[in-house]
């Protein structure tokens, strides 16, 4: 942890980094617009927007719209906003994350401390299933998940993302863990200690900062995916984004923006959060294994 | 004595086996549920599938006509376009961002966030907002104008020539600040030491980058590559957010494309041609890579 | 297909027929209308069928005009978990009857009388092989032009009757600084206008004959190449930022004097009467110049999924529910459609939904209804694409108007 806050050796002059921070700043402004052309325009009232210009400060501030998308919008033929559904993504998110990391750091840790012939080739293929178009997949899924008898359920769901988010889970583990000493290991083993003993009271005590990387990760994918969610799960069961989906998308009926921005936001709130308190912990995470690979 | 030592032999053979026996569920899972997809998807493009699967064999039929549209090789195109432009300016603006970022900056924790949230919304999220910012009926150019710099021109999303570039920007938007994040793992991985015994050989800031710091992030650049080249070739959500593909056909991509024949158009094996197409691609790309990179490994 | 998964089905089914004997089941409707007013009136039905003791399980999918929920289905129904009942457009509800996967509704329909007040065109898309398979909600016309009243009236112009009127009214407001036509430059809205066009253009038969029958012939004549022609007039008449543009935003500049002619279908009438204005006063509506006795159509519908050859009990009232007078004219005063039998009483509509269920009628009774091609109800989805893919390159500069109708052949041709 403590090479998380090295600093680096150069310096620079004053001119420069004047430079380096109106630089910094004008990026920050670029990252921040498209947030704040959502924020201005979910609290305006809908003849402000339609008059034309998204980008002006609303003139009369509501926030009636929010309160619309939480609690009163149309989802379905029920008024319910999309208070109902966060619960269904949680329900979701919650045990696919903790399934796939716990997946990912035993394969991470297979692979790379009782290592065998051909392992590579069997984390090579793991890795390259990172790559398949969910597009192609969703026709077989829908027949195996019948076949399983888990169609239309949280549980069959959970199935598909941890499915496909045993790749990347696996991969961070691998490269973390094989910065590992494997001496400590060796040394466990000869003292008599089993394989899942090592790796409760060794690899799992330093895994700290790669687990933050893998959970962000798979968090933000798994409540951002809308096309598994809308298929494999619609109705009551279905999560944040199909609810948003079915809010902003309507292809004959009137739409009021103003709700939609306030739905979108409400809608990522849970990945920003994540994003903004684990954030800091992500790039020591990063650092501490997954790139130096 | 022999009970007992046959009772070692288990233990060790069991200690032997635990581990392929925690590796085979993600690896039985990985098999079906990829490479058993990828192996149906594959025979799906030799059969004359329409809405749902069929399994009437056609030969080589859907890969003539794929070949024969002059949809899919606009899709192509812009896949090459779109997949060169965001790498590298993805990469370029990452590793500019971490190394001005790492000049000891105040406020690196307030920067960092904001630089990193876009990769936490999804294009069902921001969609809307990007296609009305880069409207310039409604979005930066009107505001510019309002603003009294009437001859600010920014079209590009209407122009069927340009139009491609917009979706470069919003995905650079959306991921430079992750690749960002990447570098700066990396650089804080660099031992000062280095640095140090370079700054005392008299090296200049430019050079001390270019000769050294760069080249010790050679991990960090491959990481960002395999990520961000899979991103460009799933991108899917943000064409139809920002453009729906238009104007015209214009910014359609393989993945649009893939969708489009195989659901929209109930051409399934047309569109499965396409999706096997996609995945020689792919692993086009990413067999070198793997290779190189898990073949020097001890 | 069928044998792929219907031992799945069949045990499904057998579960089913035998809890419906003692309780009423759930219906599970998949469907896209997830809007505020539609969302609405879908709901009076809820309440309908909850009257009779039938359980409503919602599943909404919004997005692409259904495309989004036909995708869903086609997972549900590969999984073996089919919903009881799903929205549908046109050649959908065709394919699906194809599969075989659709319940017969024919013992609900000759109870009900359907075959004497659906209209005949529309009867095309709810059977299959001579069997009712679904039940439609309402009728869309889409060959409607909206109006600024207000700006019509200061620049002295009337409703236009024929083209020729419509150009000089268009030239009129150019004139006058005014954007002549609100348009989103999407596939499917240009797609919307090019059905009016043609209709307009070459009449009837040109329709017929090039969007239903598929007849290169008459994809390759030369009314089709002066549609191609207005089309281009059309695309010099919008403003510079159509491209892309969602059609609501269109229908605001009209609302807003911004722009003097929008052509959408008639959910259109929604946005007007969602900004308080009302129809006759405010704006008009009137049929594309030179389609005045012709109605373009779309029609959605519920289809019934297959419970082992039987209709429960459950889906056929919700299919008598569907086409009842009563829902018919509730939801339609809504929806801004009308309904799809024409003996509903008129009473309760406005002056547009007035109009539009005289005209149907009227054309239903003089085979002057045709399904839109735009809309999915001329030709099969592959098609469909297929022509939207040329109109709407021509209508983004890619080609002129002989190479685009040369194209339009060729695709048509290639789609089949």
């Amino acid at each position: 942890m403590s090479a998380a806050t090295q600093e680096t050796a150069i310096r620079t002059g004053r001119i420069a980094r004047t430079f380096i921070y109106v630089v910094l700043l004008v990026f920050a402004l670029f990252y921040l617009l498209p947030f704040f052309v959502m924020l201005v325009n979910s609290v305006k009232p809908l003849s402000e927007i339609t008059e034309g210009n998204m980008m002006a400060l609303p003139k009369e501030l509501t926030f009636a719209p929010w309160a619309s998308a939480w609690s009163t919008a149309q989802i379905g033929v029920e008024p319910t906003g999309l208070r109902p559904y966060f619960l269904n993504s949680l329900f979701m998110v919650v045990p696919a994350v903790l399934i796939c990391t716990a997946l990912g750091a035993l394969n991470g840790y297979v692979l790379t401390k009782w290592r065998f012939r051909g392992d590579t080739l069997l984390f090579g293929l793991m890795l390259f299933s990172c790559f398949i178009p969910f597009q192609i997949v969703l026709i077989p899924m829908a027949r195996m998940l019948g076949i399983m008898g888990l169609a239309g359920s949280t549980a069959g769901l959970v199935l598909v993302h941890v499915v496909y988010g045993i790749g990347f889970s696996t991969l961070y583990f691998r490269n973390y863990y094989s910065a590992f000493p494997t001496e400590l290991v060796r040394a466990a083993m000869i003292d008599g200690a089993g394989f899942f003993q090592i790796f409760w009271r060794i690899m799992v005590p330093v895994s700290g900062p790669i687990t933050v990387v893998c959970v962000i990760w798979l968090f933000t994918n798994i409540w951002n995916d809308f096309l598994f969610g809308a298929s494999f799960a619609s109705g009551s069961k279905a999560p944040m984004t199909v609810a948003l989906n079915n809010l902003v998308q309507s292809s004959t009926g009137v739409k009021e923006y103003n709700v939609h921005f306030a739905g979108a936001i409400l809608a990522a709130l849970p990945t920003l959060l994540v994003y903004i308190v684990a954030g800091r912990y992500f790039v020591r995470g990063l650092m501490a294994g997954s790139v130096k690979g | 004595m022999a009970h007992q030592s046959a009772e070692v032999d288990f233990r060790t053979r069991l200690q032997n086996w635990i581990p392929k026996l925690v590796l085979s569920p993600s690896l039985a899972a990985v098999l079906v549920f990829v490479y058993g997809f990828i192996l149906f998807t594959l025979y799906l493009s030799f059969t004359n599938s329409k809405m749902l699967p069929s399994y009437d064999w056609v030969g080589f039929e859907n890969y003539r006509k794929l070949w024969g549209l002059s949809h899919w090789w606009t899709a192509i195109t812009n896949l090459a376009i779109f997949a060169t432009l965001y790498i590298v300016i993805c990469t370029a603006i990452g590793l500019t961002l971490a190394i001005l970022l790492d000049q000891k900056i105040r406020g690196e924790g307030m920067l960092r966030p904001i630089y990193l949230y876009p990769m936490a919304l999804s294009f069902i999220v921001t969609g809307t907002a990007w296609k009305w910012f880069l409207d310039p009926g409604i979005g930066l150019e009107n505001t510019m104008h309002l603003w009294g710099w009437e001859s600010f021109e920014f079209g590009w999303i209407k122009d069927r020539n340009m139009a491609i570039y917009t979706i470069v920007i919003a995905a650079v938007w959306q991921t430079s600040g992750f690749v960002m994040a990447m570098f700066l793992a990396g650089l804080r991985g660099i031992d000062n030491e280095i640095l140090k015994a370079a700054q005392i050989d008299g090296a200049s800031n430019w050079n001390l980058y270019r000769r050294i710091v760069i080249p010790l992030l050679r991990p960090a650049f491959l990481s960002a590559f395999v990520i961000l080249s899979h991103l460009a070739i799933k991108s899917y959500d943000l064409v139809i957010a920002l453009t729906g593909g238009g104007p015209g056909r214009a910014t359609e991509l393989p993945a649009t494309f893939m969708y489009s024949y195989t659901f929209s158009r109930n051409l399934m094996g047309v569109g499965a041609s396409s999706a096997v197409i996609m995945l020689m691609t792919i692993a086009a790309i990413m067999t070198p890579y793997l290779y190189a990179e898990l073949r020097e490994k001890p | 297909m069928r044998g792929y998964f219907g031992k799945t089905m069949t045990v499904a089914c057998a579960l089913a027929a035998t809890t419906s004997m003692v309780k009423a089941e759930d219906v599970e409707v998949l469907h896209w209308w997830t809007s505020g007013g539609e969302a609405a009136a879908l709901n009076v039905l809820k309440e309908d069928l909850a009257g009779q003791g039938i359980g409503w399980l919602d599943m909404p999918v919004a997005g692409g005009g259904g495309e989004q929920a036909m995708t869903v289905l086609r997972a549900r129904v590969t999984a073996g978990d089919a919903p009881t009942a799903v929205q549908a457009l046109g050649f959908d509800i065709l394919d699906w009857g194809e599969q075989g996967s659709l319940a017969d509704l024919n013992d609900v329909a000759a109870q009900e009388g359907w075959d004497a007040v659906v209209p005949e065109a529309l009867q095309f898309f709810a059977k299959y092989d001579g069997k009712w398979i679904a039940a439609p909600v309402n009728v869309h016309s889409t060959n409607w032009v909206w109006a600024n009243k207000a700006v019509l009236d200061d620049n002295g112009i009337a409703v236009p009757e024929t083209w020729d009127d419509f150009v000089a009214a268009v030239e009129t407001l150019k004139a006058a600084g005014i954007t002549p036509i609100a348009h989103g430059g999407q596939a499917w809205q240009d797609a919307t206008i090019f059905d009016a066009v043609v209709m307009s253009t070459g009449g009837p038969d040109l329709y017929k004959a090039a969007f239903i029958d598929l007849d290169p012939e008459a994809l390759g004549s030369d009314a089709m190449k002066e549609s191609f022609d207005r089309m281009a007039y059309i695309r010099a008449n919008v403003d510079d930022n159509f491209s892309g543009r969602d059609w609501n935003l269109a229908t605001a500049m009209v609302i807003n004097g911004e722009a003097g002619f929008q052509m959408m279908g008639d959910w259109a009438k929604g946005e007007f009467l969602n900004a308080g204005k009302v129809p006759g006063q405010d704006f008009l509506c009137f049929r594309f110049p030179g389609t005045g006795d012709q109605v373009t159509f779309n029609a959605d519908q519920f289809m019934m999924f297959d419970q082992g050859g039987v209709v429960s009990p459950e889906q056929a009232a919700l299919a008598t529910a569907i086409l009842s007078p009563t829902f018919q004219s509730a939801f339609n005063v809504v929806k801004g459609s009308v309904p799809a039998r024409t003996d509903v009483s008129d009473e309760a509509f406005d002056d547009c939904g007035k109009q539009g269920m005289k005209d149907l009628a009227a054309a239903a009774s003089s085979g002057n209804l045709f399904g839109s091609m735009a809309h999915g109800h001329a030709n099969p989805a592959a098609v469909k694409n297929a022509i939207y893919d040329v109109v709407t390159a021509h209508f983004n500069g890619e080609y002129d108007s002989a190479t685009a109708t040369e194209e339009l052949v060729n695709a048509v041709e290639g789609a089949q």
